[in-house]
């Protein structure tokens, strides 16, 4: 998992934008698209790709979330990196679809899709090795680092190393960064009560931190712990950790 | 009884303002012990391999070694009894004791004896069973269950404690004093481990090349149980038997130590046979019973085998954000938790608790910490797909149960929406243009608004960003 | 029944295991854990000492003086101990009569007593240990019928002995070298310190069903 050995970079990745982002949060799917084609890259996005599936999968609906995930191994066929602005898509990705294609006829190629899935930050430290200068203003700032993407994906050090990157950003910890936000998808509706309450808390901490922004490495977390501080009458911005780094590095002149 | 369900008790508990800041408290302290414990990382993990796989070949082994440990056992005096149901496991239990013709035991904490509801039972037979461990003497005085595998009565605070006691005991004033409620416990119990007939016991390792019975204790009331009465009845899963007596050492540190963070607990007892010729104390009577009760039904799946690995350490309890919310009761289980959720499941069948693996947010605290490494998080998916399935059948109890007419219908609609890019490319437009209009207070959106604001869907799609920026479709 | 429901139990086992493969184990972690001598004895002694036990270090023969001296200013009126041992002769060589201020000594072995009933009724008890191990602070002990099980159990003050060259590494190490799988004794125990329980809000209170006390004298 986290002993992964990383190829050379490459000429031409896939972006996998994530149906959260899709619908809810495009600006940081583009603005990942561009930390990437500044980095030179040629940056291809299937217009036909939805939704990595794992909404289905994790309610126990697997034969639903087959015949979605199959059409994002077919439409991303080239043997090209696919790039992911998300640790909970990209372990549903790169650690599920191997089991969940079990069997099947397009077994061989779920396979071979789910080891050129990359989460973004994993991708820019480990393979593109970015260089971020900050451009932006003085400012205090948390990370929320997911539960896929610290313990699925094994990526606790990637985002925060680029985020030490940005001279004026004051990284302010969390009490308990490690403790999940309660989000997990369908578990949000489907125990609304202790879902709540973890909300509450990870929003507390949240508040404690002193922080002006929120930044996080997935959209589900982010419309968690921000629609509670927001709903509390809370001013914390929430941030892709993608469109947070495009913000603060990219001259808009 | 109304039927459990993990919802309706996690709401009342997590309502519970005492309740939560209860075990908030008590699990900040436990995680924090068992961190100061396995400060070397690479010791813990090599020590965790080494736990997986005594456990993994115990279980490929299983019924060698039982057979194995039963010969052995026999051989030292100790007699092997077999129960399929919980309830042969009580009718054994009660045939043993009208043969020595016993009123009264004490028992010593066991989880097994929990599942069987092996008190319940013999309270019936009008046989007086009283728990010995301080927790669980507490929690029989409330007539509750247990609502942690190691710690039984951490829901309660001191002064709760202390209102009971004044309440049930007779001659006993209140006291906060926690040595002097300890005190009046151990005086009331002494009496009764002088007098029992009979005392019974839960096993945490059975060792099958000597035939000997592990048995894991800080309190000195396993020891009392097992020694002080005439006969000794040890009950245990049919999971617990390890090949060889030098497998014990590894699996009771990583025990302790994930546990309670202690580096060994105070007492471990090993006993391999009744008293023997010249002996002073010690029962003269011996008996295992060994339990199956669903577990070699869990054996025979792979994938879903690992639950039978737990050595019942509750680190994953512990480690638990939703544990930690709501407490032991809310799961309605005896064993709670997210070993409990892949656990309880499997034994009662999904038609009886199918709830129980939906109730966690898939964020692998648990498998992070848990010391012989179960999966915890994929057998919970498992058994979500189980439960879920259209098919009725198949290796785990009461499959397809709680698949349910509308959600299925909603998920067939989920998928035909994103399993084309040319339809998905379609309703996420629209969505984008009309998806804000859509109440917030009604269908699955109300549970989320409750506390938190509306999702906000941006005006134009990703897709349609790309394709207007001229991003590359392929 | 049991006899069907064991068939029936391994059958299903049998048919749902078939050819599982059997990992091996690897205990190097264990067997790398070696300190000298004069390190395990310290270890053992700062680990007892943190759950609360006494350790004292006295010489081969000094021991009988160190327990009186210890017992002296205690409320302790009497000590069971094992007569016949080779730490009972020397006990009862040593102590001095009733006069002394100094408990009297009580055997595990007289005819007219019943066993069960004085050992829950005495002070203090002294039992030896077949020895310790260094990284738990553990002390193993083989009951015998001259010092039973419930010896260091059911008084409220235990004293054992401890020889320090019997000092393990680690329970794996003691297992193996003494070759414990080829005859186990009717009970064989692990003591690390007094009986304790964090029951009552994790506030540890100490003697609640076993010794309040754990003095362990190792002898060097």
């Amino acid at each position: 998992m986290s002993e992964r050995s990383y190829p050379e970079r490459p000429e031409s990745v896939y972006f996998f934008g994530t149906c959260l982002i899709d619908l809810f949060y495009p600006g940081a799917g583009m603005a990942g698209i561009e930390l990437l084609q500044r980095e030179g890259l040629n940056v291809i996005f299937p217009q036909a790709q939805s939704c990595c599936g794992q909404p289905a999968y994790n309610s126990g609906y697997r034969d639903e979330a087959r015949a979605v995930a199959r059409n994002q191994v077919r439409h991303f066929p080239k043997p090209y990196p696919v790039i992911v602005p998300s640790g909970s898509c990209a372990s549903m990705l790169r650690n599920r679809y191997p089991g969940l294609f079990e069997g099947d006829p397009d077994e061989g190629a779920a396979v071979g899709f789910s080891k050129r899935v990359y989460e973004l930050t994993e991708f820019l430290v480990h393979v593109l090795k970015v260089e971020l200068t900050d451009l932006g203003p003085p400012m205090k700032v948390t990370w929320h680092g997911s539960c896929s993407m610290q313990r699925e994906m094994g990526l606790r050090e990637e985002p925060r190393q680029l985020l030490a990157q940005l001279g004026n950003v004051d990284l302010r910890p969390l009490e308990r960064e490690r403790e999940c936000c309660g989000f997990g998808g369908t578990f949000s509706i489907k125990l609304p009560e202790i879902s709540a309450a973890m909300a509450g808390d990870k929003a507390g901490d949240v508040e404690r931190s002193g922080a002006e922004v929120l930044v996080s490495g997935d959209c589900g977390c982010l419309m968690n712990i921000a629609g509670t501080l927001e709903a509390r009458g809370r001013r914390v911005a929430p941030r892709h950790i993608a469109e947070f780094l495009w913000e603060r590095t990219h001259d808009k002149g | 009884m109304t039927k459990a369900d993990f919802r309706a008790g996690a709401a009342r508990a997590v309502g519970d303002v005492q309740l939560r800041s209860n075990f908030r408290r008590a699990m900040d302290g436990l995680m924090e012990k068992r961190a100061a414990q396995f400060a070397d990382g690479e010791e813990l993990e090599r020590l965790r391999t080494l736990g997986e796989s005594i456990r993994s070949r115990s279980l490929a082994r299983l019924p060698e070694l039982l057979v194995q440990l039963e010969n052995n056992c026999r051989e030292n005096g100790i007699q092997v009894h077999w129960a399929e149901t919980a309830e042969d496991g009580n009718r054994i239990v009660l045939d043993i004791l009208k043969r020595r013709n016993a009123k009264t035991l004490v028992k010593g904490k066991s989880m097994v004896s929990e599942e069987m509801e092996l008190n319940h039972f013999l309270e019936a037979q009008g046989i007086e069973t009283l728990e010995s461990d301080l927790g669980e003497y507490i929690i029989q005085l409330a007539q509750e269950m247990p609502s942690h595998i190691v710690m039984p009565v951490i829901h309660r605070n001191t002064a709760q404690i202390a209102e009971l006691m004044e309440r049930k005991i007779a001659g006993v004033s209140y006291t906060e004093n926690p040595d002097e409620l300890c005190r009046i416990a151990r005086k009331v119990l002494r009496e009764k481990f002088y007098k029992a007939d009979a005392g019974i016991s839960g096993v945490n390792f059975a060792v099958a090349e000597t035939g000997t019975l592990c048995l894991v204790e800080n309190e000195g009331n396993g020891r009392m149980s097992t020694t002080a009465p005439k006969t000794h009845i040890a009950v245990m899963g049919i999971e617990k038997v390890v090949e060889h007596l030098q497998d014990v050492p590894p699996l009771l540190s990583l025990l302790t130590r994930s546990a309670t963070g202690q580096p060994i607990t105070t007492y471990f007892n090993m006993i391999s046979s009744p008293r023997r010729p010249g002996e002073q104390d010690g029962p003269q009577e011996v008996h295992l019973v060994l339990l199956d009760n669903g577990r070699s039904r869990i054996l025979a799946d792979p994938e879903l085998r690992p639950t039978l690995r737990c050595i019942r350490c509750g680190a994953c309890m512990n480690h638990c954000p939703v544990y930690t919310r709501v407490g032991g009761h809310a799961y309605q289980a005896v064993i709670p938790g997210p070993i409990g959720e892949i656990l309880t499941p499997q034994l009662r069948g999904l038609d009886v608790r199918g709830d129980m693996p939906f109730g966690s947010t898939l964020c692998n605290a648990c498998v992070e910490v848990c010391p012989v490494r179960i999966p915890i998080v994929d057998i919970l998916l498992r058994l979500r797909a189980e439960a879920n399935s259209p098919e009725q059948g198949g290796s785990v109890k009461g499959a397809g149960a709680k698949r349910e007419g509308k959600e299925a219908m909603a998920w067939k609609g989920w998928q035909a929406m994103h399993a084309s890019g040319a339809v998905y490319n379609g309703l996420s437009r629209l969505l984008a243009k009309t998806g804000n209009m859509m109440p917030g207070s009604v269908g699955p959106l109300k549970a989320w608004t409750a506390t938190r604001t509306k999702p906000r869907f941006a005006a134009r799609t990703l897709h349609q960003m790309t394709r207007k920026r001229g991003i590359p479709d392929e | 029944m049991s006899d069907q429901s064991r068939n029936r139990i391994l059958e299903r086992m049998r048919e749902g295991l078939q050819a599982t493969p059997h990992p091996g184990s690897d205990f190097s972690v264990l067997a790398e854990k070696q300190w000298p001598p004069e390190a395990r004895v310290k270890m053992l002694r700062q680990r007892l000492e943190s759950v609360n036990g006494q350790v004292h270090l006295c010489s081969r023969e000094g021991w009988v003086a160190e327990l009186q001296n210890l017992l002296s200013g205690k409320a302790v009126s009497n000590l069971l101990y094992a007569p016949g041992t080779e730490h009972g002769s020397e006990l009862e060589r040593s102590w001095p009569g009733d006069d002394a201020g100094l408990p009297s000594l009580l055997s595990t072995m007289e005819e007219d007593v019943d066993f069960r009933e004085r050992v829950f009724d005495v002070d203090a008890s002294l039992t030896g240990t077949i020895g310790g191990i260094a990284e738990t602070g553990t002390l193993i002990l083989w009951p015998t019928p001259r010092e039973p099980r419930l010896m260091s159990l059911a008084p409220p003050v235990h004293v054992a002995l401890l020889d320090a060259v019997n000092i393990h590494n680690t329970f794996w190490e003691a297992i193996n070298q003494r070759q414990w799988a080829d005859g186990m004794p009717t009970n064989a125990l692990l003591i690390s310190g007094p009986s304790k329980t964090a029951d009552i809000e994790q506030h540890l209170s100490y003697g609640v069903h076993g010794p309040k006390e754990l003095i362990v004298l190792i002898r060097e």
